[in-house]
């Protein structure tokens, strides 16, 4: 380049800067970028009272972060996730570091286009759930395009095209999805739009793709499944069910039958200031569907299949004996209330006292096998999602009251009955493993010492005379608002039969909060337990030592 | 070489104007409401006045100890600053029917909304509820806080009154 020419561009660069810097500095200025960060990192040691192993690394890490851009309609980011190696209980494909997920995205008042990864759901996701659980390793993003429109008011119209991240790679299964969502009121408007009864209708339709490479079998390539759905909500009442077919779709979850799957879900609720009532059903018959036939455990799910069980946190109640959906065949009821007796009145105190009370049980749909001489489709069995079978899988019933004392002293009780088929739930031989019978009490207490110091207490117990028998849990937590916290916790086999396993599994904790960064440090034994995840178990094993998680988001 | 020096020197000089700002706008997500029509966060707004966007779930303890301890002091709270609180579950499908009659049952007055396969959760970027932000009268995300311990309602408090009053709040 010729010198005078580099000096009179520079020139010009010099006096147009501003303006020019001005413009882009306009559009970059709207940009932001955010995101968030986690690590957990795991010291192990060797215990041989509780089985737990020693690793060859000595120390297991898993990390992640989230970087996104977004300026005005536009936004972009990634995921680069390590592990180096991953923590014991972790799904053993992850492995090493890479980018997990990256994704542009367009969106206005009609329109929303997606390239890349994204993740989504039809309906309650009985055909078609992509979601991440990061805690517990579960992330079934999908890798593709995705596009949604608003067609009129309250018409709103999804499709998709991809495959399914299978750790750092794709599944093999090709998925093509469309779901359409109709608000009644608000698409025919006028007097309707201002109507007490609200109605949406909606329905969804995803197609897989696997090349059929059996010798054995003639296995069909394109599988498709679809769902209708309705919801209603009028005044203080709401009704909504969704029902779903798919079609022949053999695969090692099924045995390799030809039969159709089918699901079904409904629930009605009551809901006015201090009262709520909700009661649910699902039937579930053949609905493991996966883009890979023989994928297992949380491998390549394209739907998700909740367990109509409630969600527990007390530690006796969420991991002795946690539920888990039986694809192939369960039929559920659900029933919760949720109560607040007045302030003031004679049972309610002064501060008034809530009562939740949620009891749900669940059986094996009534299905006959076919004999494998007559079965010339290969179907393997007849069922009916919509007839109760004669095996009880789960049973529970809660009652949980939350009081008040006074302004210092507080505490949630609870109450648990469980009936726990281990055999079919946790796969293992009924004649070594009975159903188990528990009954299981929680006090959860605190006491505010001040404004900012607070002493909370659990007392758990569980009593059983099957499988390993009591437990009892005892954790002390001590929190200083806003930054710090101190727990203590005790996990006890009390009462095994066999006295060398009655451990006690401690566990200490401490952390530090600063607005969104949070870094906690813990020590301890770990039982070894079971993860239960939109319908799938994973095994965790026991582990030793000392733990370090860091999480921020900026 | 020397002229690429030039050149970036010059063009570093004219693009030092530019610089990051610090506040946050709310992203733009679909929620659903307790009715079942579709609302979109941008549109969320209280008249200029401070919102607090708070991130629970049903099966979440803290969640629901953070949401009881703040609705004894909810009527205060508006009459002194006019706050407004939304409160979105990222309950998913296994629990999102329960929502509305838990918020109720407890005797909530929050306006709330369900993030059913946590589209918002992801684009505000967090990973275990609770998590609360301050919003000020322009819509921007200006205070954040990640979980719940008891008194800590009573610093989202001061950073409620002070943007109420017009102050700056510190980034924390």
């Amino acid at each position: 380049m010729d010198l005078k020419k580099i000096i009179l561009f520079n020139i010009a660069a010099f006096l147009f800067a501003p303006v020019f810097s001005q413009g882009i500095d306009q559009v970059l200025s709207k940009g932001e970028v955010h995101g968030n960060f986690q690590m957990d990192m795991q010291y192990y040691q060797e215990d041989s009272t509780i089985g737990a192993q020693a690793v060859a690394e000595d120390v297991l890490m898993n990390a992640f972060a989230n970087i996104n851009y977004t300026n005005g309609n536009f936004s972009a980011g990634f995921r680069y996730e390590s592990y180096l190696n991953t923590i014991l209980g972790f799904p053993t494909g992850y492995k090493g570091n890479g980018i997990g997920y990256r994704y542009a995205s367009y969106t206005n008042d009609d329109m929303t286009v997606t390239v890349g990864n994204y993740y989504e759901q039809f309906g309650n996701g009985l055909i078609f759930r992509s979601y991440e659980a990061r805690g517990l390793g579960y992330d079934n993003a999908m890798d593709g395009i995705r596009v949604k429109y608003k067609l009129a008011n309250g018409f709103h119209v999804k499709g998709i095209m991809g495959k399914q991240r299978f750790y750092f790679e794709t599944g093999e299964g090709i998925l093509r999805g469309v779901d359409g969502e109709l608000m009644l009121n608000d698409f025919f408007g006028g007097k309707f739009a201002e109507s007490k009864t609200k109605i949406t209708l909606g329905g969804s339709f995803i197609s897989k793709y696997q090349v059929d490479q059996s010798a054995q079998f003639n296995l069909p390539e394109n599988v498709g499944a679809g769902a209708g759905r309705f919801a209603i909500q009028h005044k203080k009442l709401s009704f909504a069910g969704e029902y779903a077919r798919k079609a022949n779709d053999p695969s090692a979850d099924n045995g390799f039958i030809y039969k159709e799957g089918e699901a079904f879900y409904a629930e009605t609720g009551y809901s006015t200031k201090g009262f709520g009532l909700t009661l649910s059903a699902k039937g579930v018959d053949n609905m493991s569907f996966r883009s890979e036939r023989d994928a297992a455990l949380t491998d390549l799910q394209i739907n998700y299949l909740p367990a109509l069980t409630r969600n527990h946190t007390y530690n006796l109640l969420a991991t002795l004996y946690p539920y888990a959906t039986q694809p192939n065949g369960e039929i559920a009821f659900q029933g919760e209330m949720v109560y607040k007796i007045k302030k003031g009145s004679k049972l309610g105190g002064k501060y008034g006292t809530g009562i939740l009370i949620n009891y749900s049980t669940i059986y094996n749909i009534d299905s006959t096998a076919i004999p494998t001489a007559i079965d010339s489709n290969r179907l393997g069995y007849e069922g009916n999602i919509f007839a109760i079978g004669d095996e009880k899988y789960y049973e529970e019933f809660n009652v949980e009251i939350s009081k008040k004392f006074n302004k210092k002293f507080k505490g949630i009780f609870t109450y648990s009955n469980l009936v726990f088929n281990q055999a079919v739930i946790q796969g293992k031989p009924p004649q070594d493993y009975p159903t188990v019978y528990a009954n299981i009490g929680v006090i959860d207490l605190t006491y505010k010492l001040n404004k900012k110091h607070a002493i909370r207490t659990e007392i758990q117990g569980l009593f059983t005379k099957q499988d390993q028998q009591d437990w009892a849990t005892v954790l002390i937590e001590y929190t200083y608002s806003p930054h710090w916290f101190l727990a203590v916790m005790d996990q006890y086999n009390y009462g095994n039969k066999y006295s060398d396993k009655q451990i006690h599994y401690y566990f200490v904790s401490a952390g530090y909060i600063k607005g969104t960064n949070r870094i906690q440090l813990g020590y301890g034994k770990q039982r070894a337990g079971i993860f239960c995840v939109g319908g799938v178990c994973r095994n965790v094993p026991a582990a030793s030592g000392l733990t370090l998680s860091i999480t921020s988001s900026f | 070489m020397k002229k690429l020096i030039l050149f970036s020197a010059i063009a570093l000089f004219s693009f030092s104007g530019f610089a990051q700002k610090e506040t946050r706008t709310v992203p733009s997500v679909n929620l659903i409401d307790l009715e079942g029509n579709k609302v979109n966060t941008s549109d969320f707004n209280n008249d200029g006045k401070p919102m607090v966007i708070n991130f629970w779930a049903t099966w979440c303890k803290p969640c629901v100890a953070e949401l009881n301890n703040i609705s004894d002091l909810y009527t205060d709270w508006q009459e002194e600053t006019g706050v407004k609180i939304i409160a979105v579950a990222i309950d998913d499908s296994r629990t999102a029917p329960k929502v509305g009659p838990y918020a109720n049952g407890k005797g909530w007055e929050y306006e709330i909304y369900k993030d059913v396969n946590q589209d918002f959760q992801r684009a505000i970027g967090f990973q275990s509820p609770p998590f609360t932000c301050l919003v000020d009268g322009s819509g921007k995300i200006v205070w954040t806080h990640s979980g719940y311990q008891e008194g800590d309602e009573e610093e989202l408090y001061e950073a409620i009154k002070k943007l109420a009053a017009g102050e700056t709040i510190e980034k924390h």
